[in-house]
């Protein structure tokens, strides 16, 4: 009887740690950050892409709009595909879209925006990656929704598609 | 003569004790770095690093140290921003509490389970 019941619980742990690594091993193991609560967008001074002034994170998101903050490069492939939807979304009446340009070169940023064109309202330059920190990117594309009480709701990591874009309509209507 | 021995004797002492503090404002820079996780080269730590994330951490880390935040204070900022699990030393709270009890609570079962069995062979 003892011998039977000692089985019984080999073998219910061998499962229990079966199920446990199983599950384990299906799940990925690269972390992707979440964004669970409304943040506060960061302040912060950044130099303007066109005109080189500095701006004002409060002078950036001064309209009751929502925003959409891009972050992006020229030197980014992903960036490339995901372009022609920020196109269209740019064409959206309420929303606009500020792009962070990320660690880039300026004039490489500048021939990339003239030959895929410019979804941006504005542009502003990010050349040491400490304000997509501030934000909480990680890497290039990444995009952050902004509502009208200037609080960070929704972020996607890597480039955005159709359904995507379909989601950022949603929340924006 | 002497008031120059003075100023010299001052002048090294102010000097070493400026390289000093460095010193430790390096090491504890380090120590940062070392805790903190790459997010892009997941698996090795910032301070190992050399991805674009890393350096910009590195700036960041950088920046905060000399503005004389704490070690505490510089890790709740990148937990506000990337989660906990951003640092390798993850800190007691209601996602860890198994994590920090389950190692303590086999312990002490196994230590009961053991004195329970001596105590038996004992009367025996």
């Amino acid at each position: 009887m003892k011998n039977k019941f000692n089985l019984f619980t080999i073998i219910i742990f061998l499962s229990f740690c079966f199920i446990i690594f199983y599950k384990g091993l299906d799940n990925s193991n690269i972390y992707t950050p979440i964004i669970n609560d409304k943040k506060d967008i960061p302040i912060f001074e950044a130099k303007d892409f066109n005109s080189n002034a500095y701006l004002k994170s409060e002078k950036i998101f001064d309209e009751d709009f929502f925003y959409i903050v891009n972050i992006w490069a020229s030197w980014c492939v992903p960036c490339r595909t995901e372009h022609p939807l920020l196109m269209e979304l740019s064409k959206n009446q309420s929303v606009k879209l500020i792009g962070l340009n990320y660690r880039d070169n300026l004039n490489n940023a500048k021939r990339f925006i003239n030959e895929f064109g410019n979804p941006y309202s504005q542009i502003i330059i990010d050349s040491d990656g400490i304000l997509s920190v501030e934000f909480g990117a990680y890497g290039v594309p990444e995009t952050f929704i902004i509502d009208k009480k200037k609080k960070i709701i929704k972020k996607f990591t890597g480039p955005i598609n159709k359904e995507i874009i379909e989601k950022i309509k949603l929340i924006i209507k | 003569m002497k008031i120059l021995k003075i100023f010299i004797i001052l002048f090294l002492s102010i000097g070493f004790s400026h390289l000093k503090s460095d010193e430790k404002n390096d090491e504890l820079k380090s120590k940062i770095l070392k805790n903190i996780r790459c997010l892009v080269c997941q698996g090795q730590s910032v301070y190992d690093s050399e991805s674009e994330f890393a350096s910009s951490i590195k700036l960041i880390v950088d920046r905060k140290t000399n503005e004389g935040l704490k070690e505490d204070q510089i890790y709740k900022f990148l937990r506000e921003k990337f989660g906990d699990w951003i640092i390798y030393n993850p800190q007691l709270n209601k996602n860890t509490y198994i994590l920090w009890l389950l190692p303590l609570l086999l312990f002490l079962v196994g230590g009961a389970i053991i004195q329970k069995k001596i105590l038996k062979k004992n009367e025996k």
